[in-house]
């Protein structure tokens, strides 16, 4: 590749399909940090499809910057040893198309900056990954300061904040289709 | 045998009887149908379409508006760093395992990881997954009535080398039925799991074999309607990987989106 100024051809994506539960979820995927941490706090929800079904056959993955908005480059995400964290989580849904993460809330990787917990779907009958953002819904000013929400119509941007429930939980469903339908992302270079 | 401990385990995804009614044929006239409009259009796509009806479980789980595009911000532009802890050299070899050597054709499957700058994927997770010789995967809802080789999980994974490199070595998968359609059968293929040096590039794909014969039957395949972007995932025997009285070689390059990070050139070292 002597002209570096051409841009490669991306490779085609394909469908997870049904059997990768055995190969891609691993133990501790979805602790991002032990329940036990001080600060831990529940991300969870529901994959449904376009009837509203819950979809049983869906793994999703997150990526976040620590509490303090810093981005870890420490490796052990397959391989936890409890005190580092990585940053990124991955779980399959269960039965009832029903996930968890145990992490902690990303804090703002620039100040004033929205945070936000990046989220990728994939699932049998998708026939590419999906990407989303989950957004924190307390500082309000950031929201209302950011880019993406700010193109987005009330119901869109509402598919992209997470609840926080009386618990501290953060609850996030994703519709894959549908009147409720998230809102996924396309970035340059795709 | 492995993964049976899960007693909560209901299979939400098996249809009744007349759910595989429709025939090749008709499944062959659609997606004809989709090729022609395709042609017509003259827009060229590289990735396959979310919305592909001949692939049945896409109609309620493909999202109906187009994707929103976002600037990505500074956790976007890094992915999660896996390392030596995370990835045993071992486990690029899906061919070890305690019992004995599983039945099938030997292969290695490598190839380089770049991105869309033609710069290499470095030290970056790759995991691989696959039915057995015989089409059958280790998995409960697999209930293809093939063999398991209990010698055989179809697992592997692997960290890229500084070149972006990446090589495995396992057991050619076999072709299987499945549901979609009647007499619905995949052609033989590899499940890729990619990151990127920035999540955006995060991607999984399937690796097929040269000259399958299945290849205009399948809906998967097929749901990349561009010939030239789904040949992209089929990989090219490769004689200088073959070894002697030992294995056939494959050879698969895969591009990952661009990266959208501003590199210096340290990071980049190409």
């Amino acid at each position: 590749m002597s002209e570096n100024t051409e841009r490669l051809v991306p490779t085609p994506g394909q469908t997870i399909g049904p059997f990768y539960g055995y190969a891609l979820p691993y133990e501790g995927g979805e602790f991002l940090v032990d329940r036990s941490h001080p600060n831990a706090v529940r991300l969870h929800g529901t994959v449904y499809d376009g009837h509203g079904t819950p979809v049983p056959d869906s793994m999703l993955e997150i990526w976040q910057a620590d509490e303090n908005g810093q981005v870890s480059q420490e490796p052990g995400s397959l391989k936890r040893d409890g005190y580092t964290f990585t940053g990124f989580g991955r779980v399959a849904v269960d039965n009832v198309g029903h996930y968890d993460f145990t992490t902690v809330n990303p804090g703002p990787t620039e100040d004033g900056k929205a945070p936000f917990i990046c989220l990728t779907v994939f699932a049998r009958g998708l026939l590419n990954r999906l990407f989303t953002r989950v957004y924190l819904p307390e500082d309000t000013d950031a929201l209302a300061n950011d880019p993406l929400l700010n193109s987005l119509s009330e119901a869109e941007r509402a598919s992209m904040i997470a609840e926080r429930q009386a618990d501290g939980s953060l609850r996030f469903d994703v519709h894959l289709q549908g009147d409720d339908e998230t809102v996924f992302l396309a970035y340059p270079g795709i | 045998m492995t993964t049976e401990n899960d007693d909560t385990f209901d299979p939400p995804y098996v249809k009744g009887a007349d759910d595989a009614a429709d025939t090749q044929n008709q499944l062959n006239d659609e997606m004809a149908a989709i090729s022609k409009q395709y042609e017509n259009a003259g827009k060229e796509e590289t990735q396959p379409r979310l919305d592909y009806a001949p692939y049945r479980s896409s109609i309620l789980r493909h999202p109906t508006k187009d994707p929103r595009h976002a600037d990505p911000e500074t956790i976007e532009l890094y992915a999660p760093a896996f390392g030596q802890r995370d990835v045993h050299a071992l486990e690029s070899d899906l061919t070890i395992q305690d019992g004995g050597e599983p039945i099938g054709e030997r292969i290695r499957i490598s190839g380089r990881i770049l991105d869309g700058d033609g710069r290499p994927v470095r030290n970056q997770l790759v995991e691989i997954w696959q039915a057995n010789a015989a089409g059958r995967y280790i998995h409960k809802r697999d209930q293809h009535p093939a063999p398991i080789d209990p010698n055989f999980t179809g697992v592997g994974r692997c960290l890229t080398g500084d070149d972006g490199s990446y090589s495995f070595i396992t057991i050619k998968p076999g072709p299987y039925p499945w549901k979609n359609h009647l007499n619905a059968w995949r052609p033989a293929h590899v499940h890729f799991s990619l990151f990127g040096t920035d999540f955006t590039q995060r991607m999984i794909t399937q690796m097929y074999f040269p000259g399958d014969p299945l290849f205009a039957l399948d809906p998967i395949y097929q749901s990349i309607v561009d010939p030239k972007a789904r040949e992209r995932l089929v990989a090219d025997y490769d004689h200088d990987i073959s070894e002697h009285e030992w294995l056939l070689g494959y050879r698969w390059d895969i591009v990952l989106s661009g990266s959208n990070r501003t590199w210096t050139e340290d990071d980049s070292n190409v």
